[in-house]
């Protein structure tokens, strides 16, 4: 069913999955067709793929080597295709449907990194019921009474910024409960940290996991929103970050902590905030990081001095090799 | 294979890079490119555009009923008896015989004009373009109606006009509220260069200016020397009577009219039209030859050749009905199933519903929550330039089959009862009103191309 593993070979056919029903299927499209044509210039033969009625069927009659999915958001980051892909026995490029569903939740991935020891701000995470049944006023004062200000409230699940928003003035809470619940019923509110945000890929291709170069954000507006993530032109990267050298050996640190707690696998991106005093917070970890043009883990690969496309061979490779039937999948 | 830095020494084994903003050009461009940036609601919109969801949101006319044996065998006899003509370069005016046709649909609205006075135009948004071009230096205001065309906004903000909205009833344009545009514009020591109006089943309000209501309007416009640009390409698509008269068959001079092919008979061929005074269309055809150097022939020629072999009149009341029903089938449903405090107009025309929500909810803030339930529409601040419209919404009944329309409204209407319930708990404390946080806004919250 499956192409004979080979460390330095050709992969064979490649299917990249991209787009999907999330709210995030524009930025999947793009990642898709950015990862799609660094591979294709490795000569490995890709074929990228919507999730659809269509998919199966296509996936049953032209079984590829491997398959990487590139999803955003819900069913790409929290495991369900990746459960599909394992009950057909295809190999796959990214982390398991357990460790997925772990690192999608924000709440739950921020405690879980926590234990491990990496700082990450003071956060809750409620429901849009319980503000009715208490009451928003009461809960929203406690919450700024416990938190403090600024907040960042965002939704529980979910990527690209969508939904999320820094709240300076208590008066605009609940705006913001408003807007992260249009996108999901679990709201974050979380002690907004002023500071340096980096990001930091973590690459798993070899016998343990590394960091990628820290990449530095600036968006000109302040707020590293949707908008700063896809405009070419409106936030400034920095690349690797301008930090002092043992700031960017705790960044590493943390990512790689980070994905080593929530059992990702080959590769992962975690958002980190830097404060003045120069603790680094862990704010979030992607299991499917985005791989646009605007995005940062390419940026970081590029400053490392690896190709895109010659990562990705990599991981597919090892992909392939992990279903071998003489290596069963863990 | 690529040597693996050391875990923890990773930023001191890699080029100490500079900063980068990913776009070379970006302290280079034109002021106007400014909102031309990614934002939330057009991503919001790529899903609209997988079949799962019911897309109350685009405005893509269903053309299902054309006759393609009889466009292809036109366009196959088009390429075998004309084809070095058809793909040459042509007019920038157009191919006369076309323009000779146009008048005869224009006709149909009472208009009298004679093909020298039309210009062909890639769709009738190139027209908006052009008329523009030629008229509008930066600063010069435009009034629009108030919701207005999406489209026509859009190349207002690329001139970098002043785009000053004038209010709309169920009768269409308010003249008190366009004498009060002009007044206050005029105070204010601004040049209007035109209005710009749909007068015929507006998009997207769904309504039409009255009989009575359009001499007094070209009455304020004579009075105030205002041109007026009247878009029309939905007029041939009323369900309940003939044409409206337009506005152009009684202001010759003062009138710019617009006209499309793209809703009856495709948009695929992009061919529109202009109908202007002799000095302007003199101009609109040096803007098309600089723009264009041509509107495309074959499409032309193609179009040409489908209006002479084919009833196509007839084949307009066959769209007619096909939408008549889609709208029934809407506005049933919205009966059915909204809840009591929304408010629509019911067309009698063209492709549109314009829902007003109940107080507080914000259309553009509840669209994730819609498209997580697979329905999807336009909020109403895309259609305003001042931030307004945020508690309405258009929904497009032109695409969706009747029961896939119900079911868009079914899901649309449980999306709105949750969005009520969350306003319940938060909506005493977010204020002001939506309505009266209204500030000048310069992205593009429009559905891509695909969808529009």
């Amino acid at each position: 069913m499956t192409a004979t593993p080979s460390e330095t070979g050709p992969a064979g056919r490649v299917v990249v999955l991209a787009g999907g029903l999330s709210h995030e299927r524009d930025v999947s499209l793009r990642s898709g067709r950015r990862l799609a044509e660094a591979m294709r210039s490795h000569g490995i033969e890709v074929e990228q793929r919507d999730v659809d009625a269509g998919l199966l069927p296509a996936l049953a009659a032209q079984p590829p080597a491997c398959v990487i999915p590139v999803l955003h958001g819900e069913s790409g980051e929290d495991g369900a295709i990746r459960e599909v892909l394992e009950l057909l026995d295809l190999p796959y490029v990214g982390s398991r449907p357990a460790a997925c569903r772990v690192a999608f939740d924000k709440p739950v991935a921020k405690s879980v990194v926590a234990r491990a020891g990496v700082a990450t701000p003071d956060s809750v995470a409620l429901p849009h019921e319980i503000f009715r049944e208490l009451g928003a006023t009461a809960v929203m004062e406690a919450l700024v009474r416990r938190l403090g200000l600024p907040l960042m409230v965002k939704p529980a699940r979910g990527g690209s910024a969508l939904g999320a928003s820094v709240v300076h003035d208590a008066a605009a809470l609940p705006g913001a409960m408003v807007s992260a619940f249009a996108y999901g019923p679990v709201a974050l509110v979380e002690r907004f940290v002023t500071g340096v945000e980096v990001a930091v890929g973590v690459l798993d291709d070899g016998e343990e996991p590394w960091a990628l170069p820290a990449v530095g954000i600036e968006p000109d507006g302040g707020f590293y929103d949707y908008t700063a993530r896809y405009t070419a032109g409106s936030t400034r990267f920095s690349v690797p970050a301008k930090l002092d050298d043992d700031v960017a050996r705790a960044c590493a640190e943390a990512a790689v902590t980070a994905h080593t707690a929530l059992g990702l696998r080959d590769l992962s991106r975690t958002d980190l905030i830097i404060d003045d005093a120069g603790t680094v917070w862990f704010l979030e970890v992607n299991s499917a990081p985005g791989m646009t043009e605007t995005s940062t883990v390419p940026l970081a690969a590029q400053a490392a001095g690896l190709d895109l496309g010659e990562v990705c061979g990599r991981l597919v490779r090892r992909a392939i090799a992990r279903c071998a039937p003489a290596d069963p999948p863990a | 294979m690529v040597d693996r830095p050391t875990l923890g020494h990773v930023t001191r084994d890699v080029q100490p890079g500079s900063s980068t903003r990913l776009d070379h050009y970006v302290d280079r461009y034109a002021a106007r490119t400014r909102g031309m940036t990614a934002s939330e609601i057009r991503a919001l919109f790529s899903v609209a555009s997988r079949p799962e969801v019911v897309s109350l949101a685009g405005g893509m006319p269903n053309i299902s009923g054309l006759p393609l044996d009889v466009v292809g065998d036109a366009i196959g006899d088009l390429v075998q008896e004309q084809g070095t003509v058809a793909m040459q370069y042509g007019s920038g005016q157009g191919v006369p015989e076309l323009r000779e046709q146009i008048c005869s649909v224009m006709a149909l609205e009472g208009i009298e004009a004679h093909p020298d006075d039309v210009v062909v135009t890639v769709g009738s948004q190139q027209a908006v373009d052009l008329v523009t071009r030629i008229f509008c230096d930066p600063g010069d205001v435009v009034i629009c109606e108030a919701p207005s065309y999406v489209g026509a906004l859009g190349v207002f903000r690329a001139y970098e006009c002043d785009i000053v909205h004038a209010e709309m009833d169920a009768d269409g344009l308010v003249p008190e509220a366009l004498r009060q545009a002009i007044l206050a514009t005029k105070a204010a020591g601004k040049t209007i260069k035109f209005l710009y109006t749909i007068p015929n089943y507006h998009n997207p309000a769904g309504v039409s200016m009255s009989a009575e209501r359009r001499p007094e309007i070209l009455e304020i416009c004579r009075e105030a020397d205002i041109l007026v640009l009247e878009d029309n390409p939905y007029g041939l698509l009323g369900f309940d009577r003939e044409p409206h008269r337009a506005l152009r068959a009684d202001e010759a001079e003062g009138v710019i009219y617009l006209g499309s092919f793209s809703k009856t008979f495709a948009p695929g061929f992009r061919v529109g039209w202009a109908l202007a005074p002799h000095a302007v269309r003199e101009k609109l055809v040096l803007a098309q030859e600089s723009a264009t150097l041509c509107p495309p022939q074959f499409s032309q020629m193609a179009v040409s050749s489908y209006l002479a072999r084919h009833d196509w009149q007839g084949q307009i009341k066959q769209f007619r009905e096909m939408y008549r029903e889609r709208r029934d089938a809407m506005v049933e449903a919205l009966s059915d199933l909204m809840p009591a405090a929304c408010q629509w107009n019911v067309p009698d025309g063209g492709f549109y519903v314009w829902l007003t929500l109940p107080p507080g909810i914000d259309a553009k803030l509840m669209l994730p929550r819609a498209v997580t339930a697979r329905v999807a529409y336009v909020p109403g601040t895309a259609f305003f330039a001042d931030g307004f419209g945020t508690s309405s919404m258009r929904l497009s009944y032109c695409y969706p089959s009747p029961e896939r329309i119900r079911e868009g409204v079914r899901r649309l209407a449980g999306v709105l009862e949750e969005e009520m319930e969350l306003r319940e708990t938060f909506g005493t404390l977010t204020d002001p009103a939506p309505d009266r946080r209204a500030v000048p806004r310069s992205d593009y919250d429009s559905p891509s191309t695909d969808l529009t």
